[in-house]
This record gives structure tokens, sequence and C-alpha cells, in this order.
């Protein structure tokens, strides 16, 4: 077992995390005012920008899950029970004690049990949630039929509503967790290069070295 | 269209010199010759029978009707000189000889005075229908385009007539001016299609003055800028008043009794006409362009009527309305038993209108009025004469139909009358009043006896009466359609998409933005603040706890 700089994150995967992370944040700005919690900007222009946005993200996902699916990185996504607990513990005990953390990114399994239970409840759920009713939302006069829509289109508007929040939550959570372990800047490089540090058996290194050697970066002595 | 004409030509003569085309300059340069009748066939200052003295109005009407033999029946068939409407939604029969308002009350008992506006000549007695000879109908009110024709305010819908056209003759025409004899051979050679003039002598002044009652149609619409009415003015498409009310044999498209509240059609097919007065007859059912901001606009059309966000207040250009009237207080005299006027409102003019007059009582006056909303059918339920109210409630004059997100129904805007005026204590109903009559010992404008002018204008009416009287408070509503702004002006979303938005406590339609503390926002907010109260918890213990163990 040795450790390896190995490119974890292609560059369409980086390229779709960047722009998801620019479209949400436009989205939670944008529907903030929209609902009313700000007055940042004007109301028209915040509904416009919130639409544009809205629809450029589910062309990214379009695109996105088509990837996910060919490439079988969806398997990522997978929720597992096996670690959750001790996971769990660790960041609600351990990391206190500054024990080290019980999972190792390994090269087909980027997530800890409970990343990737909540990208599996957030891509099952919450994100289906809110572009669904987001969409029912847009499409109003397009189904409209009188008193009843009323009252449907309320109770999408608070569907809509609550995942939104659910995702604020999220991001908050998720910034702030790249901040433990090696820290911040650490946790984010990868993203940003696709490049990130993994325990690899000899076989796997030496599948890398032989068929994918652009995957690796070289050993330096440093290292 | 002879200045549209050399403005095309001199158009033509700018781009053909620009081109340095001789041929073309040559072309631009011949003189046309401009074409007679200016949307007319017809000069009718040159009919003989149009080239006479004429003694009174009924005369000019007998030689129009030489010509157009079915004018007369026409015009009688119409609300103009029946004041009589069978409204279809309700059942109720309206109009202006059946109803109480909450402005000078009846016509019936005060008639020379308020028939001054009928479009006819004569109608002195409310107990009998309006005068049926022919020449009764009165042309000219809205065919005279010399511009010097009206009506006396106390003539039963006569011209004030004179030894020599257009010296000054006693009274005050249906304008409140000082009355001149009109010159009735003048007034008959000019005739033509109506204008804002001549609709404006009566509809600008109801309820006695001007802007009065609407709020929405004043003097200011002569000759409106372009942000008062982009309609009708001259900077804009100036439109007269039957461009939009369409007309079918002297009958008009549009009434407040019973309107399009919420029209589907649009412009029909081409070149159809519709006899309708929508803003959708012209502009369509999509009337938005389409692009992010239009679609999302035209997505509000079926519940928000055009004139909620393109009249963002009434009552523009300069001229107030009436808001308030209270009868109650009417009668007051000063210390030597005079009446007395208070005039504590300035228009924008620097006018200064009456706030409290001996006659008519205290009012309050509006300029640029925020409009009220309500869901609107298009048809109003009047409370008639004879209905019973409620005294201790605030008694509506003419209830809005409609229901919140009914299918026929659109978020309308209105003038919302605020009234105070006299009723039956005894009977519970509405009371009509006696208050115009120079000559009687009854009338109130001459007598200031709420007593006698009450029994009087009952008595007219045919109404029983208990004997007591007392006021109430009403509303009255006024839809709010004209003095439309151009597209820039037209209210902004946040107008009503706020906490505290025009269209608050507005039942049946979803408005995001009105209301960020909902218990789904406050939850998702709750979510959000736990989320970062959980982090810097998390965080400040990582912080304490920093440097035992390892370095993960």
């Amino acid at each position: 077992m040795s450790k390896r700089f190995v490119k974890v994150y292609p560059r369409f995967e980086r390229l779709w995390h960047w722009t998801q992370v620019l479209l949400i944040f436009v989205l939670m700005f944008t529907g903030l005012r929209v609902s009313g919690v700000h007055a940042l900007i004007p109301f028209g222009p915040a509904v416009m920008l919130h639409t544009i946005a809205a629809l450029t993200l589910l062309v990214v996902w379009i695109f996105a899950t088509f990837w996910l699916f060919t490439t079988g990185t969806w398997r990522q996504f997978l929720p597992k029970v096996e670690g959750m607990l001790a996971t769990a513990r660790y960041y609600a005990y351990g990391i206190f004690k500054g024990e080290e953390p019980p999972y190792q990114k390994q090269m087909l399994r980027k997530h800890n049990p409970l990343q990737a239970a909540t990208y599996f409840g957030l891509k099952w759920f919450v994100f289906p949630a809110i572009w669904v009713s987001g969409i029912i939302y847009l499409t109003y006069n397009f189904w409209d039929s009188g008193s009843d829509s009323t009252f449907v289109l309320e109770v999408v508007r608070n569907i809509h509503l609550l995942a939104a929040y659910v995702i604020f939550a999220f991001v908050i959570v998720h910034v702030y967790l790249l901040t433990t372990g090696h820290g911040f800047r650490e946790h984010v490089k990868p993203m940003v290069t696709g490049y990130d540090c993994i325990e690899l058996t000899p076989e796997q290194e030496a599948y890398l070295e032989t068929n994918e050697p652009g995957r690796l970066k070289p050993v330096t002595p440093a290292e | 269209m002879h200045a549209k004409r050399t403005i095309t030509a001199f158009a033509s003569l700018a781009f053909s010199l620009t081109l340095g085309l001789s041929a073309s300059v040559a072309f631009a340069q011949e003189v046309i010759p401009p074409v007679p009748g200016e949307g007319s066939t017809a000069d009718h200052s040159k009919f003989k029978i149009l080239q006479q003295e004429f003694k009174s109005g009924p005369e000019v009407t007998a030689a129009c009707l030489s010509c157009h033999t079915e004018a007369d029946d026409q015009v009688m068939h119409s609300i103009h000189f029946q004041w009589e409407f069978d409204n279809p939604a309700t059942g109720q029969t309206l109009g202006k000889s059946k109803v109480i308002n909450a402005f000078c009350g009846n016509v019936v008992g005060n008639e020379p005075r308020c028939t001054s506006c009928h479009a006819g000549y004569g109608w002195d007695d409310m107990h009998s229908e309006p005068p049926q000879q022919s020449n009764a109908v009165d042309c000219l009110v809205c065919h005279d385009q010399s511009g010097q024709y009206t009506k006396l305010a106390t003539g039963a819908g006569h011209p004030p007539l004179g030894d020599i056209p257009g010296q000054p003759v006693s009274g005050k025409t249906i304008t409140g001016a000082d009355a001149w004899a009109v010159d009735l051979m003048k007034a008959a050679q000019s005739v033509g299609m109506p204008t804002r003039e001549n609709c404006g002598q009566c509809h600008f002044y109801g309820g006695g003055g001007d802007n009065v009652k609407h709020g929405d149609l004043s003097s200011a619409l002569y000759d409106p800028d372009i942000h008062t009415d982009v309609h009708m003015s001259k900077d804009g498409a100036n439109m007269v008043c039957s461009d939009c009310h369409t007309e079918e044999s002297h009958s008009w498209a549009g009434s407040r009794y019973l309107l399009d509240a919420k029209d589907t059609i649009g412009t029909g097919e081409p070149g159809e006409h519709r006899f309708s007065a929508t803003c959708e007859s012209c502009h369509g059912t999509e009337p938005h362009p389409v692009n992010l901001m239009g679609i999302k606009l035209n997505d509000h059309t079926d519940k928000v009527a055009c004139q909620t966000c393109h009249i963002p207040e009434f009552a523009r250009g300069g001229i107030a309305t009436k808001t308030k009237w209270d009868w109650s207080t009417a009668g007051r005299l000063n210390e030597a038993g005079q009446p007395i006027a208070e005039h504590n409102f300035t228009q924008s003019d620097g006018q200064e209108l009456h706030t409290y007059l001996t006659i008519k009582g205290d009012f309050e006056w509006g300029e640029n009025v925020t409009p009220y909303y309500a869901w609107f059918n298009g048809a109003v339920e009047y409370t008639l004469p004879e209905e019973e109210i409620d005294p201790s409630q605030v008694v509506e004059i003419n209830k809005l139909l409609g229901t919140p997100d009914g299918a026929d129904s659109r978020i309308w805007p209105f003038k919302r009358m605020v009234g105070r005026q006299s009723y039956d204590a005894g009977y519970n109903k509405l009371a009509y009043s006696h208050v115009w009559g120079p000559t009687t010992d009854t009338a109130f404008w001459t007598n200031y006896d709420w007593g006698k002018a009450i029994e009087a204008g009952m008595r007219a009416a045919g109404s029983d009466y208990s004997g007591e009287y007392g006021f109430i408070d009403t509303y009255m509503y006024w839809p709010i359609t004209h003095m439309v702004a151009p597209a820039a002006e037209a209210m902004d979303c946040v107008e009503c998409h706020a906490e505290d938005g025009r269209l608050v406590g507005l039942a049946g339609v979803v408005m995001p933005g009105t209301n960020p503390n909902s218990i789904v926002g406050r939850l998702g907010q709750l979510l959000v603040l736990l989320s970062a109260l959980g982090v810097i918890g998390h965080g400040l213990l990582r912080l304490i706890s920093r440097g035992k163990g390892g370095t993960h």
C-alpha cells in the first residue's frame, strides 16, 4: 500500500461541481429575494435570474446524470450502512480527541459512509423535490384549472421552499466540513486540480502505472 | 391625413437628398393635392338644411334626421337615452333613472338639474319615460365639432340660447362654466365623429364637478400628457373614447354596470369587429413580448386585470377626485345664517377645492390615488332603493361580484368612494332626497332641512317613508380603467410582491414575496439556523480540543 496523488475528479466532474456551486449560489440568493427574505436586488430581475439559473442547472444536471450512469460513477453515491456509526461517532466525538478519521479515501470510494448517505438523500429526494416543484411552479399557467390550482400551487411552492432551505443547510455543513481533517485548502484543492492523495493497493498502483499513467502524479522525493 | 402626407413628403425628400438621387427628388417635390373631407365623404356645411338659424336643439335634430333617418330610433334604444339597464348577470334593473348612488343620490325629484346631461331634450319627469318624439334626441352633444355647443346645467338637456351667439347668458353649463348662447347653426354644420371633448362634457363632470365621480375620467383627458394617459395623449395614440368603446347602432361597448372583466377572446379573427371595450380586444390575450419577462407577465393575465398593473394610480394629470362625501354634516350655517364654503384641499395646479359646503356636507379629495383592489367578474349588484339594509354595517351601494380565483374573475383596481348618506331609519332602506329645486320649500339646497328634503324625495319617488331618517356609511366602487400609463411606468413587481404589498389580504392567489415568514419559511430558516449553530459549535469544540491526539 502506498499513497499516491491520483486524479480522482475528471475535468467534467470538476466543471459540474463548480457550475453547480455558482448556480446554487445564484438560486439561493435570488430565491430568498423572491420569497421576500431580503430586498438586495429588485424583484423582477430576481425572478428572471432565478429562472435562467434554474434552467441552466437543469441542463447541467441532465449532462451530469448521463455522465454518472455511463461512467458508473453513480455507484459512488450509493449509501452503505457499514461504517456509518463509526463515522458518526468520529464527527461527534473522536474529532475533538484528535483521533484519526475511521475512513480513508479510496480510489473507488471517494465518500465516507455519511457523505454517501447525504448525497444519496440529496440526489434522490431533495434535488428532485426542488426541480420537480420548480418546474411545476414555473409552468403554472399550463396546468392551471381554476380554484383548486391555487391550493396545489401553494403546496408546490412550500415544497420548493422547504427543499431550498434543506439545500441551504447542506451548503453550510458541506463548506464547514471542508475545514476538518487536512483543512480547507487541502479539501478544496482536489476539486480544482482533480488530484487527491489516495491509498493505493499495489495492484491499483501497477494498473494505473501501466494503463492510466496520466492519472498518477510521479512520486517526488519530497513526497 | 393631409399633415401626414406632408410629413411623408418631407421625410422622403430628406432621404432622397441624402442619397443624392435626383430622380427621387423630382418625385418627392411633386405637389400632392389635399384630399377633401377628413374622415368623411360629406361636408355638412354644404347642406342647405343646415344653413338656417336654428331656434332650438330639437330643430337641429329634425334637420339631422332628414338624412340620418334611423338615428333617433337607434339613440332612443341606448342607455345614453333610456338611463335604464337590465343587468342579465343579476336580474336587476339599473341605470341613472333607477339607482341611488353615493354622490348626488337620486335623479327623481331633481330632474331638470340631473337630466341636464341626458342625451336628449326636455326629460323633466322621471315618472314618465324619456320624451319619445324623434327630435328629442340630442345629436349635437356627441357630434358637435365646433367646440361651442353645450348644455345648460338646469335645462333638462337643452343648450343655453340667446339672441347673440357666443354672448354670456344666465346660468351655468354642465361643466360648471358660466353659460353662453350656443350658435346652433355653427354647431350643426361642424358635426363629425365624437371626440374626447364631446364625451367629456358629461362623463368628466359626473357627480357635480371635474373628476368627482370616476377618478379616472377628468378634464385632464381633453389633452393629457403621455404620462397621464398613453392612449389619449397626442404624444401617444391620440385615441378618442369611441376607439375603445366601439359602437353598434348608437350603442356603446363598455359599461361599469356589466363589464368584461376577463376577456379570453382577445383580438378575435382578422378583421373581426368586436363589440368590446377590453384591453385585450386590441392588445390580445398575451400582450407582453415573448421574452423571459414577458412570458412571466403573460402568466399574470389569468388573475390580474391589465388595469391593475398599468394604472398604478388614478386621478392623475392634475385633477383630484372626491374620495369621501359626508352628507350628514350638510346644512350648517354661519352666525349670520348664511351657507358656508370651506376650501382646505389644494390641487396640484394650485386650485383650492371645497372640503365643506352647506349644501353638500364634508368632502375629502385625492390626487394620484392608489386604487382599492378586489376580485371582480364584471358585474355589480346594487343596493336598490327598496332593499332592506343593515344600518350598523357599511352599506355597499354597488357590491362587486366575483369570487377569489373564480374562473370568470380577475383582480381589478377600483376607486372606493366613501360615503355617508341618508336612509329611512324606520324601514331601513336608502332614502331618496330632494336636493335641487330653487322654487320649492322642500329642496335641501334651498332650505337646508333634511326632514323636508327626504320626505319630498320619498314622495317624488313614490316610496313609502317611515318619517324617520338617519345617515349610514357607504362604499361605492368605480372600476378604474382609464389613465393607462406608458408601459415603462407600469407598476413594479414589488408593489404587490412585498410583505406590505398592495394585494395584502386578497385570497385566492399565490404571491411570492408577500410572506417570507410563513410556517414553512420559518421551518426552513430554523433548519438553516440550526445548521449554522451546529457547525459553529462543532468548530469551537474543535478549536478548544485542538492539540490533543493525532494530526487528522
